[in-house]
Parts: structure tokens; C-alpha cells; sequence
């Protein structure tokens, strides 16, 4: 390989010459310290580098080694649980051997070199085998059985496999291609960050992505394979739903990349993914759990590459059949990135000083999530969800980084600061927010949830948008100005917002429910409604509607654990019955307001 | 090896570059001797073959193209510390200026500091009582958070900062911070307003003093935060000590950073501050928090003034992008005559869930916090609609939420300066503030705590 030599260093872009056979996004060495950096642009002699570390200490004339292999990402058994910055570096290796703070130039292997893994073959000696073709199983967490795959662009008869325990660089079996050449097996490939991995079709996406959020399930939906973004102001909670999703979102593997953000926002992660516990097997998430962290003071190139290094891990789980999500938080931070490399190189500015092919790399990233049919056999579906949150400054949408985002995603969680203030989390505006997955999901609902799903969003949805325009009335003329019926639908609305949509992510109970319990939450709520609108026909005043003891029950229903919520469900529900029942009959027939 | 040149080529505001040299690295440490002696520093920004472009710290006054030397002194700036420095006064470029010997460095450390690697973070979940409800009761601060002060020019934050300086502990070990101010571009009173008052109460003892003073070199003040961290950091996770910093005015530092960036004709982001501000604030702010196995800590509150009370403009915006919550002032509360006049509703902490609950503060304390937020902000909608429909238009639990927005404002928002409450006063102070509403209005609480602390009352409120 030649060596360059650098002439020019500002920042994290240096420039280097005699980089004779640079390739471009090949990755670099730079200075005695043999920092990572990436070739991003080359002109004549000259080829511009990104580096993925503090670029302090560098001047002209230290050396520039090129290593001819493009950004790439270890993969193999060990990846989950694992904690990795933005270039795949394991910050626990890195924190055992040179302590709290991160030093320029530490080496670190990905993948542990000297762990054993159980190898279960799957195939057997003179099999025809292909690209994606699973070789054999390792149970690498209790929740997660990795997959060991044929890599991409390989294909032929096994020779020879072994089972037992093996590292991942050592042979665990031989195949032999069409033109006679063996190739070692092993259980670690290498992809390139930057390309996306290959599958064989792309899917609709048709199923739902439960996330056991109320407001998401319900109102906005994310399919398996979706895309969504939630963009807030600060404060707004987009970093607790992240959270929430990645807790109880139930994909088969998370893979969480906080990208320019908050030191102890990760930190939190680590530290309380190992205590949560997996609804549905007991087994702490943690356990199919990866983390990218590249935080906000970490260096800023590294975080350009954080969410490709993510979204490659992601569909490399994909791949194996799974489902994934992928949570980026924040996508604003990688743009600022990407606004920061390009203002070095002067390059000439788009919008806001973000560079012209902003829109291209967001969508290039959104378009890798999907549900597909995976690549080899068996024949399996993957898929791959990708939420970004994003910050726009000021919060306001217009600009750049949220337009360009909600021209390729399909759900829209718009976070609301008014919200926010009143501690209605999450905060998520029912009004402007969308799910264009709503349509698609429909039979799901219907065959896994019932039919009535459907028409109780609906009228959900409807008395919500109700509410927003008697809201405009009350505001001029005066709450006492509306019909009964009027009044009861905004009572019900009220109770639709406080008592459904709001949930509280730091309650034990109410921070996860299950869609029975949201289906029948709403049918307790409807159940209100109809018959105070009833009540109202036949006379009764609304005061005496709106004062029902049951009310304050119906409120404090999220908070009944899923296992009692049945019995008490059948409860409230003739509670509710009882109650109007005797409304009726008592002769609570007060003076008609009108 | 020490290189010296006289070469020169421009000096233009805070910037200089000099041609024809060899050997200059990145962010190098640069010594510039004017023809009388004096020495002025400055850093490297950009190192282009021979030609090295140089970020003045200091003024570059009285600096010539030809006569004044420059040094490339092959590190990067760093700062001497020693625990010495506690109860010492320096300038915004770490020379004492209280009269006192210079101090006698332990340790050499350089001031931009590494990061901090994730995994090794401990999360912050100790609570530090401040004495004010607001922060204790519904914006909890906790140990190793950063805490952001959003005011307006004229309002009280430096007073409300030094109670803080002042007050904070953690319950039950009682143990006190040691406090690391640095102020940037602040007046001669603003800056002996918290000399006098930590003096006084015999806080200066444990205190480190960094004034850089609005007419200082405006330049330096992107050094002083450095400065202020780097010496807290060698405090926290040296010295084991618990260390409060309070950096006043971030407005002001950011104008600096403008300042650079514009003398460098960089494509300016929102507001013509530069792109990588976010980046930049946050290797400020970041450098909060605590350190697993070290005893330690860094809690941070900076102030800044927003720019017309704006909290869409970049300096408050990015700010809270990256501090864990922040708390609004309010001009309105503060015309009132409250102090402290916080804003209430748009004031946050992230770390809040973690510091309080049993153990902490006390079981009832999320939902108190909880439902005094919400009762608060109907009561302020209330307060407005009243204003377009007249109090006639109000249903009678309306009215009653109206109240309690002036009860809160009157009993729990407002504290007097020197007014120490333990936190089961402040919750004391909002159950009674919550025995106004009916009890079917407290949704967010859970029937077991009001059984046990709602202020038992003759009757219920009437509600018609």
C-alpha cells in the first residue's frame, strides 16, 4: 500500500497527498497514531479524509497508510449485548483496557477473538450450498439463536463441516466453488458499511409491529419492515419513546443507535436493559439488544458513520429471518455531521448549509429498512423497522432534515412541546401525526385483535378531531354554550386523551399494554360513551353524567396488570351498566338545560 | 523543540496566520511575543502545508506583523491544577487575580479533555437537595446532571444561582459541593455579586472562581469554560469531591464562537452562529456526570440569557438539545414580584424519575409532582380563557383550578432568597396546595398516598 503524507488538517477533514491507489471510501490510517479515517473525496494527488477520532496532534508531513478495504462492520456471534461507538469499537474492551476516557488511536477487535462459541451444523458434507444458505446455529444469548450464514457471493458444495466449539476466526468447515477453489469457512464475515446487504425481494409490509405503546398501536401503527420518525423540540420526550419502542417493540432483535446525543442517555440503557425483562419470555431484553453510541462529544466523523454501521448490523439479523428494529436517535445530529465534513470541504452548501445530497443519504438510509425474503434457504422473511428521531431546531418542521425524512417514511409520530408542558406523555399530537400503514393493517388487526379494533380507532379518531373544533367554540362563547351531547362527546374526548393515550413510561404496569388491554380499554371508554349519549336523549343532565363515580375507575384502569385486567374489565363494564341503569331509574331527570 | 517565527502574514480579529512553518500540528499550543515582552497565546485551527491558522486567546492588541514572535510550543493548552486552587480567584485565562501567590501546579492537565466513554458513565440518580421547591419538588436536580438556568436579561438568575451554590446538599449524607464558577462576559457587579454572597456564607472556602469580565477580551471566553471543567474534573475524579459548576453567561460564549467563526468566513448555520455549535456546546456540557468506582461527581447549571426571551433562538435550542432538562425564568412571574420566577410549565429534568421515590425523597413525590403540573396548567388555561369569556363563563371546578394557579404561584413557585425548604416541606406545601381541588380531580395520584398525606378537611370542596 502507498503512504501519503498530510498537508492540510482543519478539524476533523484531513487532506493527504501520494495516496497513489486511494480508492474512494476506502478506509486510512493517519498519523504515528494510526488514527481511522475514510477517503471521502479525491481530486488529483489530493484525497480528503474523514477521521474517526480527535485529528489533535496531526500535521503536515505525517504519514497516511491506506489498508484497501472499504468501512466495514465485524459480524458474527458476539454482536448482542454488545455496546460499539460509531465505527464498531467495543467500549467495554475499550474502558478494561485504557479506563474511562476514550484515547485516540485504541485498537479494539469488535468481535471477541478468544470467546468459544456452540457451532450446530445445519447442513452436511456435499451439500450444494449458496449465498445466505444457513450453515449452522449458535445460541448466542437465550433469546437470540445466531444464524451462521453462506456470505455473500459464495457459493458450492460444503466439503467438509464441523460442529463443536470454535472462536470466530477459526474454520468451521470447507466449501468448495464451481471452479474448484476451496474456501474456509468461518463464522465472522465482513460487510461494508456503506452498501446495503442483499436479499431476495422486498415485501409489503402487512404486519404489525407491537410496541405495546397505546397511542402508537392504536392511532398510528408501524408495521413490521415501516419506517417512522418522531420529530419534537426538546423536551418534547423524543428519547423516552425511543426507548420505550426499543423495550417493548416486539422485534426479535433491537439494535439502538444513539447518534450525537446524551452521555448518560446511554448509559441509562445499559443499565436498565439488563434489569427489564422481555414480556414474553421473562429473559432480560438486553439479551437481544445491540448498542451504537456515539455521543455528542464523541468525535463527529464517527457519528457520520454510526447510523450505516447500525442499519448493517440490523440487516444483517434481518437476514437471518428476523424481525428488527432499528432506532436512530438522533438522524438531526448524523446530518449536522454530515453538514459539519462538508462545510470543511467547501463544498457549495444546499439548504441551511446542509449539503446538496442531503436528501439522497436520509433516503438511501430509510430505503434499506423493509420486510424482505431473505437471500439462501431455508426460505425466510425478515424485516427491518427503522425509527429516526429527529431534532429540528427551534421545532420547526420546515426544515431541511424533517422535510427531507417525511418524504420517505410512513408514520409520523409529531411530538408536541404544548403537550409536553402539561405532562402529557407521549406527547405525541393525535391531530397532526399519521400512519399511512393504518390501511394495510386492517386484516391484521381484525384477524389478531378483532374486528372491532378497527371501528373503535375510528371513532376514536373521530371524537378527537371533534373535540379540536368544539375546543374553538368553547374558546369564544363558553363551555356552558354547547349541547349536552356536544359536552359529553368533549368529556369523552378528555377522558380518550388523559385516560387512554396517555401512558406513563416510568409506571410498572401502565408502561406496557398488551392490545387486549387497549382494546378493551377503548371498549370501556365507548361503553361511557354510548350510554351517557343514550342518557342524554332520555333526559338526564349532563352534570350528572360527567359526576359517575365509575369515571374515576375507567381513569385509573391502565394501571391494572395485565393479568387481573379481565376480571376488573367485567367489572367497570357493569359498573358502568349499573350506573346509568339507575340514572335512569332514580328519576334523575333534571331541568334540561335548554 | 521550540520553533519561533516572525512570518506573520495577517492578523485579522481573533485570527492570525502565519506562513512558512514546519512541524505545526492540530490545536498546538501558539505563544505570540509582542516587541515589548508581553506574551499573548493562541491555539491552531487549520494547518495548511506552511501556512498555520491561529485562534487568538487573548486580545490582538498591540500585535505586528513583523516585530511579534510566534511559538509553536508542540502541546496542546493545558492547565496546572492542584487542590490549592480551591478558594482562589483567576481570570478568564487561569491567572489569579484575588492578590493571592500563583498556584503551584500537582498536575498538568490539557483543557479540552477526552471523551467520556459511555460504558464507563455512572448514572446520575442521587438527589441533591436545593432548597427550592421548584427545582426539588418538580424539576428534581441530581448528581452528575446538567441543569440549565434559560432566563432573560434582568432577570434574577444570578441570585438564584448563588442559592443554589449556596443551598445544595445531598440528603442525608449532608455533604456540600464544592463550587467551580466561571463567568464569562458578566459586569464587574454581576461577577461581586457572587464573590460577596459565597464569601458571606463562607462558601467561597470551597469555591473556584474563573472571571472572565464583559471588558476582558472577548476571545478568551472560549477558553474559560475549559478552564472552569478541566479544573472540576481534577476536583470530581482526583479529589473525590462532589463538584457544583455554574457557567454564566453561555450567551456570551457563544457570541465569541460566533466572533471566530465568522473572522474564519466560515458558511454560517442559523442565526450566523457557526454549523458545529451543537458539537462544540456539547463538549462542554458533556463533561457533567459521574464515573463509575470514582467517588466524585460534576453537576452542572449553566445560565444564559435568551435573546429576547426567545427559546427558538440557536443558543437556548441547542442547549437543550443536549443538557438533561432546563429551567425557564419567567418576565411575567418576576414583574408579579415572585422570585424565584420560574416558569413552570416549560421547565424540565430528564434525570428527575431516577432521584426521587422512596429511598430518595418520598413514595408520593412523582405523582405529587405529577399532578401539581397538571392541576398548574389547567389552572394558567383557565386563567387565559377567563380572560376572553369572563369569570361568569367558568364551570365551578374551572374557578377552582383558577385559584389554585395563584395559590401555587403565591405559596409554592414563590421562596424568599435565603428560604432553605427540606423536601417534605415542599411536598408538604403541595398537598395542601391540592386539598383546593376535588378529590376526584387527582388522577394522577394514587388512592394510597392520598389516603395517607391529602390534608384531611371538614367537607369536600362543593362542586355544582
Amino acid at each position: 500500500m502507498a503512504t501519503g503524507r498530510i498537508v492540510k488538517v482543519a478539524g476533523p477533514l484531513v487532506v493527504a497527498e501520494g495516496l497513489t491507489d486511494a480508492k474512494m471510501y476506502e478506509v486510512v490510517r493517519v498519523g504515528k497514531e494510526r488514527l481511522v479515517g475514510e477517503v471521502i473525496v479525491l481530486d488529483g494527488d489530493l484525497a480528503s479524509i474523514q477521521v474517526y477520532e480527535e485529528t489533535a496532534g496531526l500535521g503536515p508531513g505525517d504519514p497516511v497508510e491506506g489498508t484497501g478495504e472499504p468501512l466495514s462492520v465485524e459480524l458474527g456471534p458476539g454482536i448482542i449485548s454488545s455496546i460499539y461507538d460509531g465505527i464498531q469499537r467495543p467500549l467495554e474492551a475499550i474502558q478494561a483496557r485504557w479506563g474511562a476516557y476514550i484515547r485516540r488511536g485504541v485498537e479494539a477487535a469488535a468481535l471477541d477473538r478468544t470467546k468459544k462459541w456452540g457451532f450446530t451444523p445445519k447442513v452436511k458434507k456435499g451439500d450444494a450450498v449458496s449465498a445466505g444458505d444457513i450453515l449452522g446455529i449458535v445460541q448466542e444469548t437465550t433469546l437470540v439463536e445466531h444464524r451462521i450464514m453462506v456470505p455473500p457471493g459464495l457459493a458450492g458444495t460444503i466439503e467438509e463441516i464441523r460442529a463443536g466449539e470454535f472462536t470466530v476466526e477459526e474454520t468451521i468447515g470447507i466449501l468448495k466453488d464451481a471452479q474448484g477453489k476451496r474456501h474456509e469457512l468461518k463464522m465472522m464475515q465482513r460487510w461494508p458499511v456503506r452498501r446495503a446487504r442483499p436479499y431476495t425481494e422486498k415485501l409489503p409490509s402487512t404486519e404489525l409491529l407491537t410496541t405495546g405503546q397505546r397511542i402508537v398501536d392504536t392511532l398510528f401503527p408501524l408495521a413490521k419492515g415501516g419506517t417512522a420518525c418522531v420529530p419534537g423540540p426538546f423536551g418534547s420526550g423524543k428519547t423516552v419513546i425511543q426507548h420505550q419502542l426499543a423495550k417493548w417493540a416486539d422485534a426479535q432483535v433491537i439494535v439502538f443507535v444513539g447518534c450525537g446525543e446524551r452521555g448518560n442517555e446511554m448509559t441509562d440503557v445499559l443499565m436498565e436493559f439488563p434489569e427489564l425483562e422481555d414480556p414474553k419470555t421473562g429473559e432480560p431484553l438486553m439479551k437481544r439488544t445491540v448498542l451504537i453510541a456515539n455521543t455528542s462529544n464523541m468525535p463527529v466523523a464517527a457519528r457520520e458513520a454510526s447510523v450505516y454501521t447500525g442499519i448493517t448490523i440490523a440487516e444483517y439479523f434481518r437476514d437471518m429471518g428476523y424481525s428488527v428494529a432499528l432506532m436512530a436517535d438522533s438522524t438531526s445530529r448524523w446530518a449536522e455531521a454530515m453538514r459539519e465534513i462538508s462545510g470543511r470541504l467547501e463544498e457549495m452548501p444546499g439548504e441551511e448549509g446542509y449539503p446538496a445530497y442531503l436528501g439522497s443519504r436520509i433516503a438511501d438510509f430509510y430505503a434499506r429498512a423493509g420486510r424482505v425474503i431473505c437471500l439462501g434457504s431455508p426460505r425466510r422473511e425478515g424485516s427491518l423497522s427503522a425509527i429516526g428521531a429527529v431534532s429540528p431546531p427551534g421545532g420547526d418542521l420546515s426544515e431541511p432534515v424533517t422535510q427531507n425524512t417525511l418524504r420517505l417514511v410512513k408514520v409520523f409520530w409529531g411530538l408536541d412541546a404544548n403537550l409536553a408542558y402539561r405532562r402529557h406523555f407521549p406527547a405525541i399530537n393525535w391531530l397532526t401525526s399519521y400512519s399511512l400503514y393504518n390501511d394495510d393493517l386492517i386484516p391484521y388487526f381484525e384477524k389478531h385483535v378483532g374486528a372491532e379494533w378497527n371501528l373503535l380507532r375510528e371513532e376514536f379518531m373521530r371524537l378527537l378531531q371533534i373535540e379540536a373544533e368544539l375546543e374553538e367554540i368553547v374558546r369564544l362563547v363558553g363551555v356552558e354554550a354547547l349541547s349536552p351531547s356536544d359536552r359529553l362527546k368533549l368529556e369523552v374526548a378528555r377522558s380518550i386523551r388523559e385516560d387512554y393515550l396517555m401512558q406513563s413510561a416510568f409506571d410498572d404496569v401502565d408502561t406496557y399494554s398488551s392490545l387486549s388491554k387497549q382494546l378493551k380499554m377503548m371498549q370501556l371508554i365507548w361503553r361511557f360513551y354510548e350510554l351517557g349519549q343514550r342518557a342524554i336523549e332520555q333526559g338526564v343532565a349532563i352534570q350528572k353524567i360527567i359526576e359517575l363515580p365509575v369515571r374515576e375507575r375507567i381513569a385509573k384502569a391502565k394501571f391494572i396488570p395485565e393479568n387481573q385486567f379481565e376480571q376488573s374489565f367485567r367489572e367497570i363494564d357493569r359498573q358502568i351498566q349499573g350506573e346509568f341503569e339507575s340514572l335512569l331509574a332514580g328519576g334523575a331527570y333534571a331541568a334540561r338545560v335548554h | 523543540m521550540q520553533r519561533e517565527y516572525t512570518s506573520i502574514a495577517e492578523i485579522s480579529g481573533p485570527i492570525m496566520v502565519v506562513e512558512g512553518v514546519s512541524g505545526v500540528t492540530f490545536e498546538e499550543l501558539v505563544e505570540i511575543e509582542l516587541s515589548g515582552g508581553e506574551i499573548r497565546r493562541g491555539r491552531v485551527l487549520e494547518i495548511n502545508r506552511d501556512r498555520a491558522v491561529v485562534q487568538l486567546f487573548e486580545a490582538a492588541q498591540g500585535l505586528n506583523l513583523r516585530q511579534s514572535r510566534v511559538r509553536f510550543l508542540g502541546k496542546v493548552m493545558e492547565l496546572g491544577v492542584s487542590e490549592d486552587m480551591l478558594g482562589r480567584v483567576f481570570d478568564g485565562a487561569g491567572r489569579p487575580i484575588d492578590g493571592g501567590p500563583p498556584i503551584i501546579p500537582e498536575k498538568r492537565l490539557p483543557i479540552s479533555g477526552e471523551p467520556l466513554n459511555p460504558y464507563s458513565r455512572d448514572y446520575p440518580n442521587e438527589f441533591i437537595q436545593t432548597g427550592i421547591s421548584v427545582i426539588d419538588g418538580l424539576n428534581t436536580l441530581v448528581r452528575g446532571q446538567k441543569l440549565p438556568i434559560f432566563s432573560g436579561s434582568g432577570l434574577p438568575h444570578n441570585k438564584l444561582a448563588a442559592q443554589v451554590a449556596r443551598q445544595a446538599k445531598v440528603l442525608g449524607t449532608g455533604e456540600e459541593f464544592a463550587v467551580v464558577f466561571g463567568a464569562m462576559g458578566i459586569t464587574f457587579e454581576e461577577a461581586n455579586f457572587f464573590i460577596t454572597d459565597l464569601r458571606k456564607t463562607g462558601a467561597l472556602e470551597r469555591s473556584v472562581m474563573f472571571i472572565n469580565l464583559a471588558d476582558d477580551p472577548v476571545i478568551e471566553r472560549i477558553t474559560t469554560p475549559r478552564l472552569v471543567l478541566t479544573c472540576a474534573e481534577y476536583l470530581a475524579f482526583e479529589r473525590d469531591l462532589h463538584v457544583l459548576v455554574i457557567l454564566t453567561d453561555i450567551t456570551n460564549y457563544a457570541e465569541a464562537l460566533r466572533e471566530v467563526s465568522a473572522a474564519r468566513k466560515e458558511i454560517p448555520g442559523r442565526r450566523g452562529y457557526p454549523g458545529y455549535m451543537y458539537t462544540d456546546l456539547s463538549t462542554i456540557y458533556e463533561r457533567a456526570g459521574r464515573i463509575k468506582g470514582k467517588k466524585g461527581s460534576i453537576t452542572q447549571m449553566p445560565i444564559l440569557t435568551m435573546p429576547q426571551d426567545d427559546k427558538t433562538h440557536p443558543i437556548p435550542d441547542l442547549t437543550g438539545y443536549i443538557t438533561e432538562g432546563q429551567l425557564f425564568l419567567s418576565r411575567e412571574l418576576h414583574r408579579k414580584g415572585i422570585y424565584p420566577p420560574f416558569d413552570v410549565l416549560p421547565c424540565l429534568s430528564r434525570l428527575k424519575d431516577k432521584g426521587i421515590g422512596p429511598g430518595k425523597t418520598r413514595e408520593d413525590h412523582a405523582g405529587v409532582l405529577n399532578q401539581l403540573y397538571a392541576a398548574y396548567a389547567r389552572g394558567i388555561d383557565v386563567r387565559e380563557m377567563a380572560a376572553i369569556l369572563g369569570e361568569a363563563a367558568l364551570s365551578k371546578t374551572d374557578r377552582l383550578y383558577w385559584k389554585f394557579a395563584d395559590e401555587f404561584e403565591r405559596r409554592f413557585i414563590q421562596q424568599g432568597e435565603y428560604e432553605d425548604r427540606t423536601i417534605i416541606q415542599t411536598l408538604t406545601i403541595g398537598w395542601e396546595l391540592l386539598s383546593m381541588l376535588p378529590r376526584g380531580e387527582l388522577k394522577r395520584v394514587r388512592d394510597e398516598f392520598i389516603e395517607k398525606y391529602l390534608p384531611k378537611r371538614a367537607e369536600e370542596p362543593v362542586v355544582a
